[in-house]
């Protein structure tokens, strides 16, 4: 059985205890935070386990490594906290349950993954992908189940997970790039947290989207609009590849404006929230994010998970604001939209 | 050719006359279970005194007339049992009226439910009707003779309750006012103040007389409307959900569904919601109400509203929905059959388990789901089933387990709704002998050579 990395002494000599010092839901100072953490690693009850609202931050808060809200998530599984409804949660598990319907392009070495994103499967066109396309992977058989997280479920990850590890496998593929931010959170963060053994080199889109701009410069005209970037959960997975969406908008001429929830202090998309807690935290988060978006004349607001947008895309546009995905941005830039 | 059939022709025209074999195989049956049995003639008319004269032939050579909307009621109320004249009344298909300051429509005996939704939205866009989620093409005066319900049901009761007045034709070939029409130019009450005489006609799926005009009240429509869909795995817990739900005064219409498949829905019970509002602020104040109202069972954990996918959304807030009509055809063998007794929303769970252990013991796809009617003061639980036509064998399992979910409603409280002949003669059994003496005296009066769509509320 697959079991995390997690080291209780490091919790217990933490010099900061910024996992929950910085944590956006809690009002923690850092004897505190040290201290619960260190409950929570020796299994024993904290308050953490009933009032973590799943955001994710943690995982990039910490500067250890030592993977606080996998552990969070881990120990609410063992005492049956439940942070969603069970009906939700079921909703989910059933959602992502392997139905034989996974869908592949001309696989070859370097190949797309789409995970368990329709959108993708019409998304990926155009001169910034011609390199790799038709070579692309859809399913739930290759979806990263990460999303199990927010419903305190790690054992259907470890269930699941090391299969679509093994649906990779089989594949032969040796370098995949995730559409799906949560994906390449699952294969580069959370499988080594587990010891899982990854058999390709996981390539965040925004890395590639990157590289691929820079390649046709050429065709890039700035676009010479206010931006603000919506930052999902699962970028704190991969807080490495954060900076990308700084670089891409420098090279395609987006004004990518300084507000208050950006970047460490980014706000959630209340999607989760308002499954899991209901009405109000979803309302007081988005609210507060969108006046943000609002109050820093925003032009566009851009996303990179689909379900972000499906959570708020509509409501940021109903305030004048226009939602974008990444992808077409980035293909606006070269004139293709 | 007979004498009937000329008389006929000479009332509708050729066109708009069969008796052909082709007619006869089609007029013989519905998309439901019941056997097919063939007319002996169909007419299409297109005006009352039309069928005021049609009704006349077959009172004087005492041989039935069915009148039929778009046949879709699927409980065999169309199927002429005795053979006769089914008069198909989808010619008559007008709106002949809407008062807008009054909010009612007056229609003929044929309209659909599409034909009138498209001319409100066309003439008056600030009033909507009580769609059902059938067919567009399905009548709203059949739609009202069955007590069906729609989109507005949970807020004003019954489709049938919505009925501002009626037209018919009855036996004896008289046309009769029924409601304020009956000595006012308008069309505003079904009855009230005075004897509400819609009773002889409504439910009596056209055993009584043929309407010819139905007028309809009609309701707000806000420019805008939105839907939420509360997930729980607590059966028990709907009819508390639902309580509080309408308690709120906020929502237009509440549809529970639990069916397997897909995986999305497998394993959980649905509360649909929908509301309407003509700002943002209203709707969000409403949505936000609703929240509330649920944010117990949310705390326990019992349910969560799901997020619903913006692709999802147009599917769900279309009127009517045609995902339903999708599902009718899953087996792709165009049958579709449901039983819906009309029954306490206590009764939620046990109708649920019910469907369960009905479809696993047939083996049988199945989709459970209830409208809400009226301030939670009754649902309508539909036991559903497609079957595919073409396998004898499906359709034979999926009678057996509607005749069990007939005697199960009895037994659980419930009334049965666009009962089939079988079910007819069940309640008839079970009632009051006094009520059922007082519904013979009121067949014998109103039909006394029993030509009206015999075989249905025949007590004998
Ligand atoms: C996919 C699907 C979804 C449905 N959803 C709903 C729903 O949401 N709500 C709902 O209420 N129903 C629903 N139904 C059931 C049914 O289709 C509707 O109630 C519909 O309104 C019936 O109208 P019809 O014209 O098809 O009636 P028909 O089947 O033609 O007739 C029904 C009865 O009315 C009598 N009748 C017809 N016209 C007249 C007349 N002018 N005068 C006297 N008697 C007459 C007929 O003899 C018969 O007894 C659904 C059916 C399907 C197939
Ligand atoms: S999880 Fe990281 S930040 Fe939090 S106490 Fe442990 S080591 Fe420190």
């Amino acid at each position: 059985m697959y079991s995390l990395k997690h080291d209780v002494d490091l919790c217990r000599t933490c010099p900061t205890g910024d996992c929950l010092v910085k944590c956006q839901y809690l009002d923690v100072d850092k004897d505190t935070a040290v201290t619960e953490m260190v409950k929570i690693g020796r299994g024993e009850d904290s308050f953490v386990l009933q009032d973590c609202v799943t955001c994710y931050a943690c995982e990039e808060y910490c500067q250890r490594g030592n993977y606080p809200f996998y552990l969070i998530t881990e120990k609410r599984e063992e005492k049956g906290i439940l942070t969603s409804p069970r009906a939700i949660t079921r909703q989910w598990i059933n959602i992502g349950e392997p139905q034989g319907k996974f869908r592949l392009g001309e696989v070859k070495e370097k190949a797309l993954s789409f995970g368990f994103m329709p959108e993708f499967l019409k998304w990926a066109k155009g001169r910034l992908f011609e390199d790799v396309m038709p070579s692309f992977i859809f399913g739930q058989e290759f979806f990263c189940n990460v999303v199990y997280i927010h419903f305190a479920n790690t054992s259907i990850i470890k269930e699941r997970l090391p299969m679509v590890l093994d649906n990779f496998r089989k594949l032969r593929v040796k370098e995949v790039i995730f559409l799906h931010d949560e994906c390449y959170g699952a294969f580069a963060h959370l499988a080594p947290a587990y010891g899982m053994e990854v058999p390709f080199k996981p390539v965040h889109y925004f890395e590639y989207l990157y590289n691929r701009l820079t390649e046709l410069k050429d065709l890039i005209r700035p676009l010479n609009i206010r931006a603000v970037y919506q930052r999902p959960c699962s970028s704190r997975l991969s807080p490495d590849k954060h900076r990308f969406v700084g670089e891409i908008m420098d090279l395609i001429g987006v004004d990518l404006v300084e507000r208050e929830y950006q970047d460490h202090n980014a706000l959630c998309c209340g999607g989760i929230y308002a499954m899991s807690f209901g009405y109000d935290l979803a309302h007081d988060v988005q609210k507060r994010n969108m006046d943000d978006m609002e109050g820093h004349g925003a032009q566009v607001c851009i996303f990179n998970c689909p379900a972000c947008m499906g959570s708020i895309g509509t409501q940021v546009a109903k305030r004048g604001i226009r939602p974008i995905h990444m992808i077409h941005l980035c293909r606006m830039a070269i004139g293709e939209i | 050719m007979d004498h009937i059939a000329q008389s006929l022709i000479r009332i509708v025209g050729e066109a708009r006359f069969s008796d052909r074999p082709e007619e006869a195989y089609f007029y013989s049956r519905d998309p439901g279970l019941m056997p097919p049995h063939k007319p002996d003639y169909v007419v299409i008319p297109e005006r009352v005194g039309e069928i005021q004269e049609i009704v006349k032939i077959a009172a004087r050579e005492k041989i039935p007339i069915v009148p039929m909307g778009a046949g879709l009621a699927l409980t065999g109320l169309i199927i002429p049992l005795k053979g006769g004249i089914v008069i198909d009344m989808k010619h008559m298909n007008r709106v002949l009226k809407v008062n807008e300051g009054g909010r009612y429509a007056v229609v003929e005996g044929g309209t659909s439910q599409g034909a009138l939704k498209a001319y409100l939205e066309k003439n008056h866009p600030r009033l909507r009707h009580s769609i059902p989620d059938s067919p567009a093409t399905a009548t709203i005066a059949a739609n009202v003779m069955i007590h069906g319900q729609g989109r507005l049901t949970q807020q004003y009761g019954f489709n049938s309750d919505m009925v501002s007045g009626l037209e018919v034709v009855l036996a004896s070939g008289e046309i009769c006012r029924i409601g304020s029409c009956a000595l006012s130019p308008d069309w505003f009450s079904k009855g009230p103040p005075m004897p509400d005489l819609t009773g002889l006609f409504l439910g009596w799926f056209g055993a009584t007389g043929i309407i010819t005009k139905v007028g309809v009240k009609l309701y707000p429509k806000k420019r805008l409307r939105d839907v939420e869909i509360f997930v729980t795995d607590r059966d028990d817990l709907i009819p508390e959900m639902v309580y509080e739900l309408t308690h709120t005064e906020m929502v237009e219409d509440i549809n529970i569904f639990a069916q397997p498949k897909p995986m999305i829905f497998k394993d959980n019970h649905h509360i649909t919601m929908f509301f309407t509002g003509d700002t943002e602020e209203e709707l969000e104040f409403k949505r936000k109400m609703v929240w509330h109202a649920l944010d117990r069972f949310i705390k326990s954990k019992d349910g969560g509203f799901m997020g619903l996918p913006p692709v999802m959304k147009p599917t769900l807030l279309e009127t009517p929905q045609r995902s339903v009509s999708r599902f009718a055809d899953v087996k792709k063998g165009g049958g579709f059959e449901y039983s819906g007794p009309i029954i306490m929303v206590d009764r939620y769970p046990q109708c649920v388990r019910k469907i369960v252990v009905l479809a696993q013991k047939y083996d049988l796809g199945y989709s459970g789901m209830a409208r809400i009617i009226g301030r939670s003061h009754a649902m309508m639980y539909g036991f559903a089933f497609t079957f595919n036509r073409a396998d004898p064998d499906m359709m034979e399992r999926t009678r057996k387990a509607l005749h069990e979910v007939s005697e199960f409603a009895l037994e659980a409280g419930g009334v049965f709704w666009k009962a089939t002949v079988h079910e007819q003669k069940m309640a008839m059994d079970r009632m009051d002998p006094n009520t059922l003496g007082l519904m013979k005296m009121i067949k014998k009066n109103m039909d006394p050579d029993g030509i009206m769509n015999p075989g249905n509320w025949e007590v004998d």
